[in-house]
């Protein structure tokens, strides 16, 4: 009892750090917009937050913030869904077949250290300027990440658990559905928190790029009108959004992986 | 005479390293009897876990003969029960998914299994427990998951590999005394791996002092002590001050 409620309190108390310190930001910025030339290149933060919500309800171009923020969300879903699906797959084969991991693990070796974005223009030549560029361009952030925190998931099954089983009397298909694959979750996990990230970052990439809807266009438009407070209205969305997902993947991790972290 | 559950006949065991082959057991003939409790006693790093593993059927010996209840050991199988050092729970399975780990993957139906495990659980002190996952558990609640699972998959012989050697030296008397109440209840064909001469004297029907690496079979002792026995009691002390002089020091 007396345990909770010290964590509680320190639940509460990090909740107000945070509410200060961003409440500090914001005036230091009001501040900066308001008496010094900044003013000139930057919206204020009440302009923006103004802007912001005015835009949940007002359209910008053809949609609401909140509209932009579904079209972005809708595309990683797809890419980030699919990609990590595949790389969950891949990376899982990788691991337990060595001859996979031979023929795939050079290739990917080549491809980490190339951000998705590096491939804007060639998905554009392969696949157009329409919805499927950006959901391969996804596809292949999350598929990168995730395939290679699988394959090192199985690399780092515990073989005295393999060796538990198998004297316990489980066979070469149970050993791998009841230890492998259950223990390589909490490494995936980490994979795909990553793929969401960049799945993320990618999105907003691509539709500046080239697109009629999105929070990266949303971005884009403010540049061509010489509207900061729209690039800012597009990077709060951005930035919220970002965290609310990052938020969502650990809470579901959390959930998952019950057994991986310590307990009550 | 009781029966022969397991025969080693010159068990040998040579390890392939880069810097050429290391020999571990060498030439170790040994029988154990049915429902004895038999304690490899011998320094550390000797090769005693490795004596289980080949005994076990986790390694492959070299060379020589295992076997247990007349047939021969070459793979794992569930007729050998093993408890780990490093416990070696599933820590994504609750006690109770540990514990019916072996009776499921052996097909058993559900309701049979679970009765099973529960029988267990209760027999080792985790009744309560059973949903909890390992990581909830303290370090000798955890080694009683150990235990409860090899026993549960009802194997011919248990192999216990210093199940208590990472336990605080309070929780390992309450551990010893309880494996002895355990095992008395159900009395089982084990082997005991132990580098600690206390244990090795309160558990043992059969005490087989094994040499430094590689390690051959020194000398055994026949301990019959009325159970349970008294770490002071005068002929324990005997005893223990007999075995650890002939034990070699370990480097």
């Amino acid at each position: 009892m007396v345990k909770r409620f010290h964590e509680k309190a320190g639940k509460y108390q990090k909740a107000a750090c945070a509410a200060v310190s961003i409440f500090v930001f914001l005036c230091i910025w009001q501040m900066a917009v308001a008496f010094t030339k900044a003013g000139l290149v930057l919206a204020g933060p009440v302009e923006t937050l103004t802007a912001f919500f005015t835009a949940i309800l007002k359209p910008i171009g053809t949609h609401t913030i909140e509209g932009h923020i579904l079209w972005s969300l809708g595309r990683v879903l797809v890419g980030f869904a699919f990609g990590s699906l595949a790389g969950t797959v891949l990376g899982i084969l990788m691991g337990w077949f060595r001859p996979v991991s031979a023929f795939f693990r050079p290739i990917f070796e080549l491809l980490r250290p190339i951000p998705p974005i590096a491939w804007i223009p060639l998905s554009i030549v392969w696949f157009g300027l329409g919805e499927m560029s950006k959901y391969f361009l996804i596809f292949y952030s999350a598929f990168c990440a995730v395939t290679m925190n699988a394959y090192s998931g199985v690399r780092a099954v515990d073989p005295e658990l393999m060796g538990a089983a198998r004297m316990l009397g489980a066979n070469n298909r149970q050993v791998f559905t009841g230890i492998v694959l259950p223990s390589c979750v909490p490494h995936i996990f980490a994979g795909l928190q990553i793929a969401v990230g960049t799945s993320w970052a990618t999105v907003v990439a691509a539709e500046m790029v080239r697109s009629s809807e999105g929070v990266g266009w949303v971005i884009i438009k403010g540049q061509d009108s010489n509207s900061t407070v729209q690039i800012l209205v597009g990077i709060v969305a951005i930035g919220i959004v970002g965290y609310i997902l990052a938020v969502a993947m650990r809470a579901i991790e959390a959930r998952l992986c019950r057994w991986s972290v310590r307990g009550k | 005479m009781s029966r022969e559950m397991i025969v080693c006949k010159n068990l040998e065991k040579t390890f392939e390293t880069s810097r050429g082959p290391v020999p571990v057991i060498d030439q170790v003939t040994l029988q154990v009897h049915e429902n004895e409790l038999l304690v490899l006693f011998g320094p550390g790093q000797c090769g005693k876990s490795t004596m289980i593993n080949c005994m076990s059927g986790l390694e492959a010996a070299t060379g020589g003969t295992v076997e247990v209840s007349g047939k021969q050991v070459e793979k794992p199988g569930p007729d050998r029960g093993v408890v780990y050092q490093r416990m070696a729970l599933f820590p994504w399975l609750t006690v109770m998914g540990n514990v019916e780990y072996g009776p499921k993957v052996r097909g058993i139906p559900k309701k049979e299994r679970r009765e099973r495990a529960q029988h267990y659980i209760d027999l080792v002190g985790l009744k309560g427990f059973e949903n909890s996952y390992p990581n909830q558990l303290s370090g000798g609640m955890q080694q009683r998951v150990g235990i409860a699972r090899a026993y549960c998959n009802e194997p011919d012989v248990l192999f216990m590999d210093e199940p208590f050697g990472h336990l605080d030296a309070q929780t390992r008397y309450l551990m010893q005394e309880d494996l002895m109440k355990i095992w008395e209840k159900e009395k089982r064909t084990v082997v005991f791996v132990t580098n600690n001469i206390e244990e090795a004297i309160y558990l043992a029907d059969r005490i087989v002092v094994m040499t430094n690496c590689p390690t051959r079979i020194k000398k055994e002792y026949v301990i019959d002590l009325p159970r349970p026995r008294n770490y002071v009691d005068k002929e324990f002390l005997r005893l223990r001050g007999e075995i650890s002089a002939v034990v070699d020091k370990a480097l």
